[in-house]
C-alpha cells in the first residue's frame, strides 16, 4: 500500500545485502508504528492488533517460532529489512515487479482492489475515465496513485493520513478518494456523509517482505501461509476483522461468505464513531503523558544542542565573513547563501536519507541536531555579521592603538559588544528554531510533532492533538520569549544611563 | 638640536588613500620631554600622520622611529607580515588618545585601563588594578572607577582614556585632536592633564585646532598645509612672526 518512497527503494539498492540468517527459534517481524487500522496497529489500552498482527502470529505459530514484534518507520522498513534488524516486514506492501526486485515476497496473505469514496450526494461512478477533471486523494506511492496518474484528466492529490483525505471528501475539496479496500472499509464506510461507488478498480496482492537471498525463510513461511489458509485459520481471522471478501475467497479456493461475524470490525467502528465529552477525552489523553514527556524532552534537547551549534558555527561564519582573507570570505557566503537558500526539509532529509550513498549513517538524533544547527549557523551568522559591524571601527583602532592584536581586539572588545546587540533576535531565533525542530519527526525521531502523529493515529481526534502538540510547543517556548523580552529591556540603549557595574549584564573570553 | 637622538624621528614620510597623495614626504625629529603641537587647516594630513606614527595606518614609503622600535617602507616595497609585527611592537611604546575617545563602552572606566595590560602584557589583574585606580586618581576620576563610559561628561571620558593610554607605560604619547569633540567649557580639564603631563617629562605630540594651547603648552609647533611640513617653529615665534607666508594665513583666522 503507502508511501515507500522511490528515494528509499534506490537507497535499498546499495545497501549490501546480509547473508541467509541460520534458523533461529525467534520470528523477529516489522511493521510500521504509525500505520493504521486495520493492518497492525495500536488498540485501545496500546494494544498491538489487527489483521496482519494475526497473520503473522498464525504463520509464526505454524513455523514453530516465537513472533518478535520490531517497530520502525514506514520509510526504514525495507531499509531496515538490508540491514538485517529483523527477518521479515508485514505492513501491507504490495507485490509489484519494480518491489520484488528489491525484496522477496512470500506468496499473498491477502488480495483486494482499490475502492472510491465520494460524498453521498453525488451520483454513480463506473470507470476512472469519469473522474475526468476532478481532484481525487489518495496516499503516495501506491498502487492507486499509479492507477490515478495514467488516467488522463485526474487530479491527483497525495495525503499522508487516509484520515485526512477522506476529511476533504466530506468538506467537498475532494471530490472522491481512491484507496485500498481495507482502507476505505475502516475509515469511510460507517462515515454517513460517505458512500462506496464504482466497481472494484484493479487487484493488489499483500506478500511478506524478506530479504533478498534468504529463499529458505521464504519457503517456510509459504509452507504455514499455506497450512493458515486451508486449515480456515486465515478465514475466521478476516471475517472477523471483515475484509473476507468474495474476491478473497475465491483466491483462495474457498467459500465467498464470512465464517465469523466482523467483530472486530464493529468494535473498531463503536469505538471511533462514540464522540466522547471534551473531559472525557482529556483522561483519555492522559494515557499519553509518558510520550508526551518524552517527546517534550526530546524536542528541548534537539533544539538546545541545535542552538548551540548554530551559534557556535554562525559565530565563526560570521568572524570568517567580516574579517577574514578573500578565499575564507568567500567560502563563509558560500556556505550562508547555499543553505539558507534550501529548505530546512530537504536538508535534513539529504543528512539522514541522502548520505548513506555515500557511507555515511547518521544516527536520526545526531542528523536531526546536525540539520537544524547547519541550518540555522546560516541564519546567525547573519546576525552576528550585523552585530560586528554595527561596532564603531574606533573600538578595533583603540584596542590596536593599546597594543593589542586584531584577534585580541576582537575577541575583548568587538564580539563581547556585538553580543548585547545580537542576543535579542538571537533569542528570537532559538524561539524559531523551537518550532523548526518539528520536522526532525521526519527523521523517525519521536518528538513532539513525532508524538502528535502517534496520538492522532491512535485517536483519530486530530483536532485535539493538534491543539494538545501546540500547546506543548506554546509552553516550552514561553520561557524563552519572556528572556527575549527581559534581555531587549535590559539592553537597550535607555538602560545604559542608569547602571553601574553589577546591575549590568557582562560578557567576555579569557581573563576579562 | 644637540647631539642626543631623538625619540620620535620621521623621515620622507609618504601616504596615499586610493592614489590621492596625503603625505607628501614628511619628515621631523622630537626629543624625549618634548610636547609639540601640530597645526594646520582640515585635510592638511596632520591626524593621517599622526596615525602613521602609531602604526594604525600603513605608509606607503618612509620610517618611523619612536622609542626604540621602527617602521619603514622603500618605495614600491610589498606590504609584508613583518610590517604588522614593527608596528605591533611601536604600538607598544606608544600610546594614542582619539578624538571620539574610544572607550570600551561595556567596561567600567578601571576595566578599561587594566584590559590592555592584562591581557597584552600578562601582568597580574591586581597589579593592574593598582595602576589603574592610580591612573585614574590622577587625572581626576578617582571617584567615577567603577562607572560605565556612557555616563560620564565628555572630558571625563577622555581623561579617562589618557589614562587608559598610560596604563600601558608608553614612552610617547600621541593625541588626536583630544578636544575637539567636547563642550567648550570641559576643554580645559583634559588639558589640564596634558600639562601636567608635560611637566612630568612625557613626550607628547597633539594635533589641535586649540591654538592657545599650543601657544601656552607646546615646546614648539608645526604647521602642516597640502601634506608638507611647512614650519616647524618654536611656539612664540610662529605666532608672532610666522616665517611662511601660508602659516600667517592659517594664524590670522585665530588671532
Amino acid at each position: 500500500m503507502r508511501k515507500i518512497t522511490l528515494l528509499l527503494w534506490l537507497a535499498l539498492a546499495v545497501i549490501p545485502q546480509p547473508s541467509a540468517k541460520a534458523e533461529t527459534k525467534t520470528l523477529r517481524w516489522a511493521a510500521a508504528t504509525d500505520s493504521n487500522a486495520p493492518y497492525a496497529f495500536y488498540g485501545p489500552g496500546n494494544k498491538l492488533t489487527g489483521f496482519e498482527y494475526e497473520v503473522i502470529q498464525a504463520i509464526a505459530r505454524e513455523m514453530g517460532r516465537d513472533p518478535v514484534f520490531v517497530p520502525n518507520d514506514w520509510d526504514g522498513l525495507i531499509p531496515g529489512l538490508g540491514r538485517g534488524l529483523y527477518d521479515c516486514v508485514i505492513c501491507g506492501i504490495e507485490i509489484t515487479p519494480d518491489k520484488a526486485q528489491e525484496v522477496l515476497f512470500t506468496n499473498p496473505y491477502y488480495v483486494t482492489y482499490e475502492q472510491l469514496v465520494v460524498k453521498k450526494s453525488t451520483g454513480l461512478v463506473t470507470s476512472l475515465e469519469e473522474l475526468q477533471g476532478k481532484p481525487i486523494g489518495t496516499l503516495s506511492q501506491t498502487a492507486s496513485f499509479n492507477m490515478l496518474s495514467k488516467t488522463p484528466g485526474v487530479i491527483v492529490k497525495t495525503y499522508d493520513e487516509e484520515v485526512n483525505a477522506y476529511a476533504d471528501v466530506v468538506h467537498g475539496r475532494l471530490f472522491g478518494v481512491l484507496l485500498d479496500y481495507p482502507i476505505a472499509k475502516y475509515y469511510a464506510f460507517a462515515n454517513p456523509n460517505l458512500k462506496f461507488t464504482g466497481p472494484p478498480f484493479g487487484q493488489i496482492t499483500y506478500g511478506v517482505a524478506i530479504a533478498k537471498g534468504n529463499a529458505a525463510l521464504a519457503a517456510g513461511m509459504n509452507e504455514a501461509l499455506a497450512r493458515v489458509i486451508s486449515s480456515g485459520q486465515m478465514r475466521d481471522i478476516l471475517s472477523r476483522w471483515g475484509l473476507w471478501t468474495a474476491m478473497v475467497g475465491d483466491t483462495f479456493n474457498q467459500p465467498e461468505e464470512p465464517s465469523l461475524p466482523d467483530t472486530e470490525y464493529r468494535a473498531f467502528v463503536a469505538a471511533t464513531a462514540e464522540q466522547p465529552s471534551l473531559l472525557n477525552r482529556l483522561i483519555g489523553y492522559s494515557r499519553f503523558w509518558p510520550l508526551l514527556l518524552e517527546a517534550s524532552l526530546l524536542t528541548i534537547e534537539v533544539s538546545l544542542l541545535g542552538m548551540i551549534g548554530a551559534v557556535l558555527l554562525g559565530f565563526t561564519l560570521a568572524v570568517m565573513r567580516v574579517y577574514g582573507p578573500f578565499p575564507v570570505k568567500w567560502l563563509a557566503t558560500l556556505y550562508i547563501e547555499l543553505v539558507r537558500g534550501t529548505p530546512l526539509l530537504i536538508q535534513l532529509l539529504i543528512l539522514f536519507y541522502g548520505l548513506p550513498n555515500i557511507g555515511i549513517k547518521l544516527e536520526p538524533f545526531v542528523a536531526g541536531v546536525l540539520g537544524l544547527a547547519l541550518n540555522y549557523a546560516a541564519y546567525e551568522a547573519e546576525n552576528y555579521r550585523a552585530g560586528l559591524l554595527a561596532i564603531p571601527k574606533g573600538q578595533m583602532e583603540a584596542a590596536r592603538a593599546l597594543g593589542m592584536t586584531q584577534r585580541q581586539g576582537l575577541f575583548h572588545v568587538v564580539i563581547p559588544q556585538s553580543f548585547r546587540l545580537v542576543l535579542p533576535p538571537v533569542t528570537n531565533d532559538f524561539i524559531s528554531l523551537l518550532k523548526d525542530s518539528s520536522l526532525v519527526s521526519m527523521v523517525t525521531l519521536v518528538d513532539l510533532t513525532g508524538a502528535y502523529k502517534q496520538i492522532a493515529t491512535q485517536t483519530f481526534d486530530y483536532f485535539g492533538a493538534g491543539l494538545l502538540i501546540a500547546t506543548f510547543y506554546l509552553l516550552i517556548g514561553l520561557p524563552f520569549v519572556r528572556l527575549a523580552r527581559y534581555t531587549e529591556q535590559r539592553l537597550n540603549p535607555g538602560a545604559h544611563a542608569a547602571g553601574t557595574k553589577g546591575a549590568r549584564f557582562q560578557f567576555g573570553f579569557g581573563k576579562f | 638640536m644637540d647631539a642626543t637622538t631623538p625619540l620620535v624621528s620621521i623621515e620622507d614620510l609618504h601616504k596615499s588613500f586610493d592614489g590621492t597623495p596625503i603625505l607628501k614626504g614628511v619628515g621631523f625629529a622630537i626629543e624625549e620631554g618634548d610636547l609639540v603641537s601640530v597645526i594646520g587647516p582640515s585635510g592638511c594630513g596632520k591626524s593621517t600622520m599622526l596615525r602613521c606614527i602609531n602604526g594604525l595606518e600603513t605608509l606607503d614609503s618612509g620610517v618611523i622611529k619612536a622609542a626604540g622600535a621602527t617602521i619603514a617602507r622603500k618605495p614600491g616595497a610589498k606590504l609584508d607580515a613583518r610590517f604588522e609585527h614593527n608596528a605591533h611592537a611601536l604600538r607598544q611604546r606608544v600610546g594614542m588618545v582619539f578624538q571620539q575617545f574610544n572607550l570600551f563602552p561595556h567596561r567600567t572606566l578601571l576595566e578599561n585601563t587594566m584590559m590592555a595590560p592584562v591581557i597584552v602584557r600578562g601582568i597580574p589583574k591586581e597589579d593592574a588594578e593598582m595602576n589603574g585606580r592610580a591612573l585614574l586618581e590622577k587625572v581626576g576620576l578617582g571617584a567615577h572607577i567603577d562607572r560605565y563610559p556612557a555616563n560620564l561628561s565628555g572630558g571625563q571620558q577622555q581623561r579617562a582614556a589618557i589614562a587608559r593610554a598610560l596604563a600601558m607605560q608608553p614612552r610617547v604619547m600621541l593625541y588626536d585632536e583630544p578636544t575637539s569633540a567636547l563642550d567648550p567649557e570641559l576643554v580645559d580639564e583634559v588639558l589640564h592633564v596634558m600639562k601636567a603631563l608635560d611637566a612630568e617629562g612625557m613626550t607628547q605630540i597633539v594635533v589641535t585646532h586649540e591654538m592657545r594651547f599650543a601657544r601656552d603648552a607646546s615646546d614648539y609647533i608645526i604647521y602642516m598645509e597640502g601634506g608638507h611640513i611647512v614650519e616647524i617653529s618654536d611656539e612664540d615665534e610662529i605666532f608672532e612672526n610666522p616665517k611662511d607666508e601660508r602659516t600667517r594665513r592659517f594664524l590670522r583666522r585665530f588671532i
